[in-house]
């Protein structure tokens, strides 16, 4: 999937671990559903330096907490446009559990959604092939007066 | 959309996407705002064949939601069987100044 | 009423230019039709049984006479010269073509109106007392506090996306003239022991499949935590409201499913968890918006005019619509005057261009330049001097605008129906035209008295057929339409769901059927002040039963 950061392309440096993949002292830059983080925790922390968690949108955040000094990234899933647990699930992660990683939107990661998402804290993108940069783009400058306020975004362009 | 009967005779509709207006698939596969137009579908094969083309005209946007209904056929003159399609082929039983009814 | 300042001119003019780059894609195949539905529907578009329909916000009821002619415009210029005024206190055109709504959205912005967020799983336009602001029994008039929600809720970055609509009614005053009870979210401004105003908030109530009576969540709320406590309960909403199933996916199936005791729990752990109230919602911001809504520079009057006491004694027909069309006034001297937008015979609802420009021209010489829209689907000047009652009442008979039925049995809340929507089952417009038809002499009706009928083509009761006296839900039973009756619904402030009386009766049959009721209901009222509600609370539905479906 490519990943948009800071409105552009990047290089994805992770990988998702399946429920059957091994680890080994080599493993790094992985993302481990959190219910098999949750099992296994003592191994992923003690051999692995840079840990992601992905959630499911109907996961209890109670079960991420005690991972959030050790995750560097959480993933965050819209299985479908119109389902949209995971902005409050991003809120909470950010604004109630002070998680200052990267928060990953993953699933149906619809450009003219994009503002949204950044507003309840999400900062990395992870959209289908086809969706140009452009649009992406344009989805994101387009509006910018907003009335509430949000996270990682203040000024004149707020009004309360 | 109303429920369609097995076995019963079948013509294809859509609404057009610039304007959403109602219009029906013709035998010359081409949109019309008259019923009467219709091409009819008598057996499984022939219903699937215009919901193929309405399809075909669905993914190149001239039409949306294209889907098949129940008519009668009364002599030469064809009839949508439910209520609910036959007001699509009028326009509002309560402004019949309005609609299709109104000739325009 | 709220004037729109830089940032929200700015916040609407870049909403329609998001609209307009969306319908470019769409008419360009960039977008398909699976894409663009959500996206049209946030803003108001749906596809209809013959064409698009736009529903436009008229948040909290409220419109200049300026605005008025804009809509009267828009009718003439996209539509076919009318609009339909919604239960919602919104307005719907009916016949627009996609290529023109952003057009059409520009034009609207220049009136400062929009339709942003009339559609889709989001938080829908905020209504509240079309009398607010000018009742007799007002605590504080509830429009800023409408207006701060409808800013707070607009394009809200965690809640557009919820797992179905979301409605919030708010009402001033202990006579629930706004439905409050049949919201997601229904607010009072109430008192407390020590004397200050806040809100009494009501979750979980609704209409559609599933009827019910919201439940009260707070008793008593601070004003300056209404929307970080609103926030809360939209958050529990939007994590745990049902998704699996649509019909099943209103607040009202949570808080049912949890009980109140646990849903206000989960609630409170939310709450608790938002920093300070002041961060949502800035104490200044109270001031700013409320200080709109202060009254417009009445005149000092004597609340008697002889002039036009005079009048009410001279003409008949004036004094019969004094009688059921005015309402009191909390200032001395004027008057609420309530415009029926239901003719005998007429649509429930629908305005001609030609009568939305006189209505704009009447308000701006009689009413401060402002019309309220009701949920009953009416319209309202609310401040109109008592001497010039008569002058306004004049200029509305010449528009077919006087129909002095308000409150009475053709005064009808009816949906559209199946003559323009594609979810109806049966026409509600032509039972609704019938039964006005049948009760066309006004004397009849007030001998009836206050009786509020209410019809729905489909369950999902636009229509409001479940808070109806007397409500009528049309169906399709093997393709006929077929009517079910249910006597007792009421969404004042002693909210009811109506109980189906029995067997549904066909579109020949329904309309004796209301009438053989509301016979039944004179004869046996116990004084003529005793209202259809009161008698059938005292009585239950046997005599009416007995009376419709007796076998002899």
């Amino acid at each position: 999937m490519p990943l948009i950061k800071n409105d552009t392309f990047v290089k994805d440096p992770w990988q998702y671990l399946g429920d059957e993949d091994n680890i080994t002292n080599e493993t790094d830059y992985v993302i481990v559903p959190l219910q098999r983080l949750t099992k296994e925790a003592g191994e992923f922390q003690s051999k692995i330096s840079n840990l992601g968690a992905a959630l499911p949108n109907d996961q209890d955040l109670q079960n991420l907490k005690p991972f959030l000094a050790d995750v560097k990234l959480v993933a965050l899933n819209f299985p479908k446009f119109a389902d949209g647990r995971a902005y409050s699930q991003a809120r909470l992660i950010r604004e109630d559990l002070g998680f200052e990683g990267e928060l990953r939107a993953t699933g149906d990661v619809f450009p003219d959604q994009a503002v949204s998402m950044m507003r309840c804290g999400f900062d990395a993108f992870e959209v289908s092939e086809n969706v140009p940069l452009e649009t992406w783009k344009r989805a994101v400058e387009i509006l910018n007066h907003m009335y509430q306020r949000s996270y990682a975004v203040s000024g004149d362009n707020i009004r309360m | 959309m109303a429920k369609i009967t097995k076995g019963a005779p079948k013509a294809l509709s859509a609404n057009r996407l610039k304007d959403g207006i109602v219009v029906f698939l013709t035998k010359g596969k081409s949109w019309s705002e008259d019923i009467q137009d219709v091409a009819i579908a008598k057996t499984p094969e022939e219903e699937q064949a215009l919901l193929d083309t309405g399809a075909s005209f669905a993914a190149i946007n001239d039409i949306v939601d294209p889907y098949l209904f129940d008519v009668e056929q009364n002599g030469s003159e064809i009839k949508a069987a439910h209520i609910r399609e036959h007001m699509r082929t009028k326009g509002p039983s309560v402004r019949k100044d309005l609609g299709k009814q109104a000739g325009t | 009423m709220y004037r729109y300042d830089e940032f929200d001119a700015q916040f609407v003019k870049q909403r329609v230019a998001q609209f307009r780059d969306q319908t470019e894609r769409r008419l360009s195949g960039e977008l398909t039709e699976e894409q663009f539905r959500p996206l049209r529907l946030m803003n108001g578009l749906y596809l209809q049984l013959h064409a698009y329909m736009l529903r436009v916000a008229i948040p909290y009821g409220t419109l200049s006479s300026k605005q008025l002619r804009k809509l009267a415009r828009i009718a003439d210029k996209y539509d076919k010269g009318y609009g339909h005024f919604t239960t919602r206190q919104n307005i719907q055109y009916n016949w627009p073509k996609l290529k023109d709504i952003p057009d059409l959205l520009d034009e609207l912005a220049d009136v400062e109106m929009h339709a942003i967020q009339t559609s889709g799983n989001c938080i829908r336009n905020v209504t509240s007392d079309q009398w607010a602001g000018v009742a007799v029994d007002e605590i504080e008039d509830p429009r800023g506090y409408a207006e701060l929600m409808r800013q707070w809720s607009t394009i809200h970055p965690e809640f557009c996306y919820l797992p179905r609509k979301f409605k919030i009614a708010i009402t001033g005053a202990p006579n629930d003239r706004a439905a409050v009870a049949f919201h997601d979210i229904g607010i009072k401004m109430k008192k407390n022991e020590a004397d200050e105003i806040g809100f009494e908030i009501l979750v979980g109530g609704g209409m559609g499949r599933t009827p019910v009576v919201g439940v009260t969540i707070k008793d008593w709320l601070p004003k300056k935590e209404l929307l970080s406590y609103i926030e809360a309960i939209m958050r529990v909403y939007n994590m745990y409201g049902r998704r699996d199933n649509k019909y099943k996916a209103r607040i009202k199936i949570l808080v049912m499913a949890l009980g109140i005791e646990e849903f206000r729990n989960q609630v409170e752990a939310e709450y608790d968890k938002i920093e300070s109230p002041e961060v949502i919602l800035p104490g200044e911001e109270i001031g700013r918006i409320t200080s709109y809504f202060a009254p417009p520079e009445y005149q000092k009057l004597a609340d008697t005019d002889i002039a036009y006491e005079e009048k009410r004694k001279a003409d008949k027909a004036f004094a019969s619509w004094i009688a059921t069309n005015i309402a009191k006034h909390r200032v001395p001297g004027y008057a609420i005057a309530n415009i029926s937008l239901k003719p005998i015979g007429g649509i429930p609802g629908d305005a001609t261009s030609e009568q939305m420009y006189a209505i704009a021209d009447l308000a701006e010489r009689y009413s401060f330049s402002e019309i309220r829209v009701t949920h009953e689907q009416n319209l309202v000047l609310p401040y109109v001097a008592k001497q010039d009652l008569y002058a306004l009442w004049q200029g509305l008979v010449k528009h077919d605008l006087a129909t002095d039925n308000l409150s009475l049995v053709s005064d009808i809340i009816c949906c559209p129906g199946l003559d323009y929507c594609a979810l109806a089952t049966a026409r509600s417009i032509p039972v609704s035209q019938n039964i006005s038809e049948r009760f066309a002499d006004i004397e009849r009706q007030k001998d009836v008295g206050e009786l509020k009928i209410k019809i729905s083509g489909c369950i999902n009761a636009c229509g409001h057929h479940h808070a109806g006296n007397i409500g009528i839900l049309g169906l399709d039973k093997k393709g006929e339409e077929f009517y079910q009756i249910t006597l007792g619904g009421s969404a004042d402030d002693n909210a009811s769901i109506g109980e189906i009386i029995g067997p549904g009766f066909s579109s020949d049959t329904v309309v004796d059927a209301v009438e053989q009721i509301i016979e039944i209901y004179r004869d046996i009222r116990q004084h003529k002040k005793e209202t259809f509600l009161e008698t059938y609370r005292r009585v239950g539905p046997e005599p009416f039963k007995e009376a419709l479906y007796a076998t002899d």
